[in-house]
C-alpha cells in the first residue's frame, strides 16, 4: 500500500501529540471539558489513524486487537471494582470518601481518576476493536 | 440559528444525495455543528463527545462500512408514503410535546430546582472537582456512569460477535 509520504509523515508527527492529547483531556477533565468517554474516543481515533495511513497490519502490530478486546471489559472491571473497593472499606457502592480516610475530598479525586480511568479503558478498546473488525472482513 | 438552518440544509442534502460517500461526509459536517450548537448553548463536554464521537469515530466507521457494501443508494421500489405519513405523526407528537416544555433557559423548572443546586453549590467542598460535569458524572451520579459503561461493554461484545459469527459460518468472500 503505496500512499502520500506528506500522508505518512504528518500521521507519524501527530500520533505522539493525539494520544498526549487524550491524556490531556483524560487528567484534565476535572478542570475543563472532557473525561474518559472524550479521552478514550480520541485514543482510538489515534489508531485508527494509524491503521487507515499505513494500513491494518502495522496497526494491529502496535496494538494487537487481543488487547484492544481484552480492554473492553477491563475497563468496566476497573470501574466495578472501584465500587466493590469503596464497599471493601466500609462504605457505599462507589462512595469514594471510603478510598481515603484522612481527607474525602482526596478519596473523591482519587475514586473520579479510577472511574475515568475504566470509561477511557473500554471506550478506547470498544473503538479499536470494533474498527478492526469491519476493517478486516473486506480481505 | 444559523447553524440550526445549515442543519436544516445538510439533512435535506443526506435526503437527496444518492452517493453514500456524500452521505457520510454530510453526516460528519452535520455532527460538527450540532457540536457547535452545543458550544453556543454552552455545554463543552457534550460539544466534545459530539465532534469526537459524531464527526470522528462514527465517521470513520460508516466509512469502513462503505468500503464494504457498494457506494450508491439504490433507489426504492415503492412509494414512500407510508413512510412519510409516519414521519409526519412523529413529527406532529414531537411538535405538540414541545407546547408543554417550560421556557428555554427558564430557571425555575422541576429540573433546575431538585438535585442541580445542590451540586452547583456544594461540588468543589465535597469532591474538589471545579469542573461539575465531572463530579457529577463520576461521583454523583457514578451508578448511571458505570451504567453507561456496560452499555458501552455490551454494544461493543454484541458487534464484535455479529462480525465474528458471520465470518465463520460463511466461507471468506470479496464481495461480502
Amino acid at each position: 500500500m503505496k500512499l502520500d509520504l506528506i500522508l505518512r509523515v504528518a500521521t507519524k508527527l501527530l500520533c505522539p501529540f493525539i494520544l498526549l492529547f487524550a491524556l490531556y483531556v483524560q487528567f484534565h477533565g476535572d478542570y475543563g471539558p472532557g473525561g474518559g468517554f472524550q479521552a478514550g474516543v480520541i485514543a482510538a481515533a489515534m489508531v485508527i489513524l494509524y491503521a487507515i495511513t499505513y494500513g491494518l497490519e502495522p496497526a494491529k502490530r502496535a496494538v494487537p486487537p487481543a488487547i484492544a478486546q481484552a480492554m473492553i471489559p477491563l475497563g468496566v472491571l476497573i470501574f466495578a471494582g472501584t465500587g466493590v473497593a469503596t464497599m471493601l472499606l466500609g462504605d457505599n457502592f462507589l462512595a469514594y470518601n471510603a478510598l481515603d480516610h484522612h481527607s474525602p475530598v482526596h478519596g473523591q479525586h482519587l475514586g473520579i481518576l479510577l472511574v475515568e480511568l475504566g470509561v477511557l479503558v473500554t471506550v478506547a478498546g470498544t473503538m479499536v476493536a470494533v474498527f478492526y473488525a469491519f476493517a478486516g472482513r473486506g480481505r | 440559528m444559523v447553524l440550526l438552518t445549515l442543519m436544516a440544509i445538510i439533512t435535506v442534502g443526506i435526503v437527496r444525495i444518492r452517493n453514500l460517500f456524500g452521505v457520510v461526509v454530510l453526516s460528519g459536517i452535520y455532527s460538527f455543528l450540532m457540536a457547535s450548537v452545543m458550544i453556543v448553548l454552552d455545554a463543552v463536554d457534550v460539544a466534545m463527545t459530539e465532534a469526537s464521537v459524531g464527526a470522528g469515530i462514527s465517521t470513520v466507521l460508516m466509512l469502513s462500512v462503505l468500503y464494504l457494501t457498494k457506494s450508491r443508494e439504490s433507489v426504492p421500489t415503492s412509494t414512500p408514503l407510508f413512510p412519510v405519513i409516519v414521519a409526519a405523526a412523529a413529527a406532529a407528537m414531537l411538535l405538540f410535546g414541545t407546547l408543554d416544555l417550560p421556557p428555554f433557559g427558564e430557571a425555575a423548572t422541576a429540573v433546575h430546582q431538585h438535585v442541580a443546586p445542590h451540586y452547583l453549590a456544594k461540588s468543589m467542598e465535597e469532591t474538589g472537582v471545579p469542573n461539575v460535569v465531572t463530579s457529577v458524572l463520576a461521583s454523583y451520579r457514578g451508578y448511571d456512569t458505570l451504567g453507561e459503561t456496560t452499555v458501552i461493554f455490551t454494544a461493543g461484545i454484541a458487534v464484535l460477535m455479529l462480525l465474528r459469527g458471520r465470518r465463520k459460518s460463511t466461507k471468506p468472500s470479496t464481495d461480502a
